[in-house]
């Protein structure tokens, strides 16, 4: 245990035993980090606000069985994923858009281009493979496009995507396989090799 | 020779897909180029940054749900657990010893807490009660100055004696822990005897930009809520020590190193 969690432990042994301000140190700390996750899931910066704010909240209230076993901010990005998935499922809506905006020159796609001047035909293909992102990533299930975004982008095993959807690991590969699948079948035929 | 299915290739690029898989992509020209194709698909795919958030964010957050958050209470009311009262009257009697031990070392002021306790003058207890009351007294005054919006709100002047007390038992707590090699006890009275120096040396001309100074510096560097942890951490020694016995022949020195 190094000295954070030491510290996020002593925090929640203050908050039991009464001392509600102690809760502080844990919504400073982790308050970003959630909102990275909650948008990231959802799609939505003001969804992801929310998100922020009942996961601290449930996790206040449910205090009493955060057992210690996994580190708070593991605790707190189980929770946040549930209420994710929960809010998702509650609107039966699709999230945001979640890929780069075509518009943005933010792609490292152009990178591996291997040129730092981009051209009509780099923008275009840029254009062409944020659209399809889009596209693949609106073709997901909300547990498709969890385990795909707590895998491919926070760099959670699989063992902890089962946790934080609370699914069994094989589960939790099969949400995985399923959105690589999905993400494939959209991006396959224009995607260039890279170098 | 099998062929790796796309599964397997997904678990090997995510790093999941173990040894067996590597080498077989370096050995199959057929999964090799297979993989490279998917590599470069899944590679392809990025995910726009959130909104960048302020410095300030959690502290934000924290305004919003901090009022909704309701007092915890036990189960069992804490009056009417046995052991809590045994508790209670164990840290009754220590705070008793403290007193008088502060009392004692007054009369003493060029001998350090270390060199008393290896006389065998204090009970092994007596450091880390000690400790833990001088704790108690810096946070009163941490949470005084953290809470004053005005110069007027601290009234410097009544508070310097007692401000340049506190640095001076800081000061020789930080000692000991140094001696005895307590690196996160040191750090923690080294932050804390800067703070209590900047105070100390406050004038009481001094503008409210001053005070708001003074109020970050113990904000910046979560100052209390540390010295609450080191606070909660000598309580629940203290109470373990109670249960266990406190007739252990151990130098009050490595007694000390294990408070915090």
């Amino acid at each position: 245990m190094d000295k954070m969690e030491r510290l996020d432990a002593a925090a929640v042994a203050l908050v039991r035993a009464g001392d509600r301000d102690a809760f502080r140190l844990i919504v400073e700390r982790y308050s970003e980090m959630l909102f990275r996750l909650a948008y990231r899931i959802t799609g939505n910066e003001t969804d992801a606000e929310d998100v922020v704010q009942e996961t601290f909240l449930r996790a206040y209230r449910k205090l009493d069985s955060f057992d210690g076993r996994s580190n708070v901010g593991t605790w707190l990005f189980r929770i946040a994923t549930n209420y994710c998935l929960d809010l998702l499922d509650r609107r039966k809506a699709q999230p945001q858009v979640l890929a780069s905006h075509p518009d943005k020159d933010e792609s490292p796609l152009e990178e591996r281009v291997c040129s730092e001047q981009p051209n009509p035909e780099r923008l275009a293909y840029s254009t062409e493979m944020q659209t399809n992102i889009h596209a693949a990533l609106q073709s997901l299930s909300n547990t498709e496009r969890t385990a795909f975004v707590l895998r491919h982008v926070e760099g959670c095993s699989i063992e902890e995507i089962a946790v934080a959807l609370n699914v069994r690991s094989g589960a939790a590969r099969q949400s995985l396989f399923r959105a690589v699948e999905k993400m494939r079948k959209f991006l396959a035929p224009a995607v260039r090799p890279a170098g | 020779m099998k062929h790796l299915s796309q599964d397997d290739l997904v678990l090997h690029y995510y790093g999941e897909g173990g040894a067996g898989a590597a080498k077989h992509i370096a050995e199959c020209s057929e999964c090799q180029a297979n993989y490279e194709q998917f590599s470069s698909m899944l590679s392809a795919i990025t995910l726009p940054e959130p909104p960048p958030r302020g410095e300030d964010y959690g502290a934000e957050v924290w305004s919003k749900i901090g009022p909704k958050l309701k007092e915890r209470t036990t189960a069992t009311p804490w009056w009417a657990l046995p052991h809590r009262w045994a508790a209670v009257a164990t840290v009754a009697v220590l705070i008793a010893i403290a007193f008088l031990a502060g009392r004692y070392t007054k009369r003493l002021p060029a001998r350090s807490p270390v060199e008393a306790t290896n006389n065998g003058q204090l009970p092994q207890k007596v450091l880390a009660v000690a400790l833990g009351d001088y704790l108690d007294r810096s946070e009163m005054l941490l949470v005084e100055v953290a809470h004053a919006d005005r110069p007027e709100d601290l009234n410097l002047n009544t508070q310097r004696r007692y401000v340049s007390e506190l640095v001076a038992t800081n000061r020789l707590y930080r000692q000991t822990a140094q001696r005895v090699g307590d690196t996160e006890t040191e750090a923690l009275l080294d932050q804390l005897e800067r703070v209590l120096l900047q105070v100390e040396h406050t004038p009481q001309s001094a503008t409210e930009s001053d005070v708001r100074q003074l109020r970050q510096q113990i904000e910046s560097g979560g100052l209390l809520f540390k010295v609450r942890v080191a606070q909660v951490q000598i309580k629940s020694k203290s109470k373990s020590g109670s249960r266990a016995g406190t007739a252990q022949d151990t130098s009050a020195f490595q007694d000390q190193k294990r408070i915090l």
